[in-house]
C-alpha cells in the first residue's frame, strides 16, 4: 500500500489566512474515526488528514470568504491557527486544495 | 453480527479502544470504515501457468460473479468511498466483460488498477487506457530477462510484457507500474529493471514472493538467500524514492540500525485492518497472499442485498479478531520488533510457522530453526486450486542455465574430444 504523500513538486504555496482556497475537483474526503482519507484521482494519490478539526477546515473552505474564516468556524483558535496554516499548506503542496479567485 | 458462540461465558477483558491521537498505524490496527487497498480478483480464469501464482489460477470457475453482481459490488464500493481499487487474477482481461466492467467502475468513481500479464494490451487497448486517470495499468515481469521471466512466467512472456509497455508508453501512458516479485533468480538484476521501466516511462514496483497458492509449492527455490535480502534492502535504501514496495518489504527494516534506514511505509500487516480481497466468486479474504479458510470472513453474496460487503468488511468476526491488538509472540524480545512487527502472516502460515513467532524469512535468523523442525506432510496447503490440468501453451521454462554453458567439453568431461562442438 503506498499511504506516503511526497511534497516533491514545485515551489510551496504558502496558505495564507486572506487567500481563499477550496478543495480540489478531483479530490474525495472519506471520513474515519481519526479524520479522513483524502484520495486524488488525478494523481492517484492518498492522503491522511489525521484530525477530525482539519477536516472541518478543509470541507468549510469552499464556503469561506477567506481560510481564516474557515479555521474559525471549524473552532481552531487563535493559538493553534499557524499550525493549522501550515497544515493547509502542505496540502496545497500536494494538490488537495487549490486556490479560488 | 451475533456474539462468537464459543467464547468464554466469563465477561470479557475490555476491548482496548482506539486512540483518538498519535500515529496512523496505531489507527489502523483497529481497522477502517473501509479498506484502503482492496484486491478484486475478477476471475481464476488465466492464460498462463505462473509457477508461482498466489492464487493457483488457470481455469475458470463456474461460481464467479455474474456482470450484474459485479456491477452491484462497484456500486457498493462507490457508496462505501471506496476510491479505488486493484483488480487481478487470474489474467482479469480474460473476463469477456471485463472493459465494460472498467468503464462502470470510472463512471462511478472507483478508480482501477489492473494487473495483467500484457497479452491483451494492444495499441488500441492501450490508447483508451491512456484517456482517463482512473485507471492505472500494473504489467507483471518477474525477470530482466527472457531467460529469467519466462522460467517463472512462461514462454513468450516477457516479450508479451514489453510489447504492452511499449503500447501503453506509445500511446502517452505515464507511471503505470511495472510490477517484479523479487525471487533468488532476479535479485541480482534491481538496476536493470529500473532501467527497463525508465524505458518506458513506468515506475518500478517491487513485490515480495510469499508462499501462497502455487507459491507455495516454489517458494523453497525461489525466496531470496539471507545474502539476497540484505541486497535487497541495500537497494531499497538507495533507491527507495524512486521504487514502490506495496508496503510487501517491512520485514526487511530489521535491518535497520538505530532507527537509521527503516524503509517508508507502515510497516504493519494490514490483512483485515486496511487489506483485503475479494475472490472471483465473491469470497471476502483478509488478504489476498491469504486465500484460505483460515482467512475466509464471509461472501459478498451472504447478504440481502444485491451484493454485501460493506458487512462482512465491518462486522465479520475474522476481520474483528484482526483488529484486536496481536500478541508478537517470541518476536515481542526483538530488538527489531517495532519495526518489523513479526513480518507476514501469510508467508508464516504457509510455512507453517506459529502466527505470533517470527517471519520465515526473518532477517535476524530466528526461524531458521522453526523451518527446518517444521513438518512438511503438515503444512496447511491451498484450500482451493484452479490450477491448468492439461499442458498451457505458454509453459513456464525451466531454468537450467544459471551457469555460463562450458566453453569447451574438456570443461564438463572427463572425455576430451579432438574438437570442441561450440
Ligand atoms: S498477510 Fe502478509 S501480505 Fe497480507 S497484509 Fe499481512 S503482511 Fe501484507
Ligand atoms: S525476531 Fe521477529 S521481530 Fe525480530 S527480526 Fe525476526 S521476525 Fe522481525
Amino acid at each position: 500500500m503506498t499511504a506516503t504523500p511526497d511534497a516533491e513538486r514545485g515551489t510551496p504555496l504558502r496558505v495564507r489566512a486572506e487567500a481563499a482556497w477550496r478543495l480540489s475537483d478531483s479530490v474525495s474526503l472519506r471520513p474515519e474515526p481519526f479524520g479522513a482519507l483524502a484520495y486524488d484521482f488525478r494523481t492517484r494519490r492518498l492522503s491522511f488528514l489525521k484530525t477530525p478539526t482539519l477536516v472541518d477546515v478543509v470541507r468549510g473552505l469552499a464556503d469561506h470568504d477567506t481560510a481564516g474564516e474557515a479555521l474559525t468556524a471549524a473552532g481552531v483558535t487563535p493559538q493553534q491557527e499557524s499550525s493549522y496554516l501550515s497544515a493547509l499548506t502542505t496540502l496545497a503542496g500536494s494538490g488537495l486544495i487549490e486556490e479560488r479567485p | 453480527m451475533t456474539l462468537a458462540p464459543e467464547r468464554r461465558a466469563t465477561p470479557a477483558p475490555a476491548r482496548p479502544v482506539r486512540p483518538t491521537t498519535g500515529p496512523l498505524v496505531d489507527q489502523f490496527e483497529f481497522g477502517l470504515d473501509a479498506p484502503i487497498c482492496l484486491t478484486w480478483e475478477l476471475t481464476y480464469a488465466c492464460n498462463l501457468a505462473c509457477t508461482h501464482c498466489l492464487s493457483s489460477s488457470g481455469r475458470r470457475d463456474p461460481d464467479e460473479l455474474s456482470t450484474e453482481e459485479c456491477k452491484a459490488l462497484i456500486d457498493e464500493f462507490e457508496r462505501m468511498q471506496i476510491f479505488y481499487v486493484n483488480i487481478g487474477g487470474g489474467e482479469p482481461t480474460v473476463r469477456p466483460d471485463f472493459w465494460e466492467l472498467l468503464d462502470y467502475a470510472v463512471a462511478h468513481h472507483v478508480g482501477v488498477k489492473f494487473s495483467t500479464n500484457g497479452f491483451r494490451i494492444t495499441p488500441e487497448r492501450a490508447a483508451k487506457l491512456a484517456a482517463t486517470d482512473y485507471v492505472d495499468v500494473q504489467v507483471s515481469l518477474d525477470g530482466a530477462t527472457a531467460e529469467v521471466n519466462d522460467s517463472v512466467r512462461g514462454r513468450g512472456t516477457y516479450d508479451a510484457a514489453l510489447r504492452a509497455m511499449a503500447n501503453l508508453r506509445d500511446a502517452g501512458m505515464k507511471d503505470f507500474k511495472m510490477s517484479v516479485v523479487c525471487t533468488r533468480h532476479n535479485i541480482g538484476q534491481l538496476d536493470e529493471f529500473k532501467a527497463i521501466a525508465d524505458t518506458y516511462g513506468a515506475q518500478l514496483r517491487l513485490t515480495r514472493l510469499r508462499p501462497s497458492g502455487r507459491g507455495a509449492d516454489v517458494w523453497d527455490e525461489l525466496h531470496p538467500l539471507p545474502e539476497q535480502q540484505r541486497e535487497l534492502y541495500d537497494w531499497l535504501v538507495a533507491n527507495g524514492d524512486q521504487v514502490l514496495t506495496g508496503d510487501s518489504f517491512f520485514h526487511l527494516s530489521a535491518f535497520a540500525e538505530d532507527g537509521q534506514g527503516a524503509l517508508p511505509g507502515l510497516n504493519l500487516c494490514g490483512a483485515g485492518r486496511v487489506v483485503c480481497l475479494v475472490d472471483p466468486v465473491g469470497d471476502v479474504y483478509a488478504c489476498p497472499f491469504a486465500i484460505h479458510d483460515r482467512f475466509k470472513a464471509g461472501n459478498v453474496r451472504d447478504g440481502a442485498g444485491a451484493t454485501d460487503f460493506d458487512t462482512v468488511w465491518k462486522h465479520s468476526e475474522l476481520f474483528t479478531d484482526l483488529r484486536s491488538p496481536q500478541t508478537g509472540g517470541a518476536c515481542t524480545k526483538c530488538s527489531a520488533y517495532d519495526s518489523c512487527r513479526g513480518g507476514c502472516m501469510a508467508a508464516k502460515f504457509f510455512t507453517g510457522l506459529p502466527l505470533d513467532g517470527p517471519d520465515p524469512e526473518c532477517v535476524k535468523g530466528n526461524a531458521a530453526s522453526s523451518l527446518e523442525a517444521r513438518d512438511r506432510g503438515g503444512l496447511p496447503g491451498t484450500s482451493q486450486d484452479h490450477s491448468h490440468k492439461g499442458t498451457v501453451r505458454n509453459a513456464p521454462v525451466p531454468l537450467t542455465l544459471m551457469r555460463r554453458p562450458p566453453s569447451g567439453a574438456c570443461d564438463e568431461s572427463p572425455l576430451v574430444p579432438g574438437r570442441s562442438f561450440g
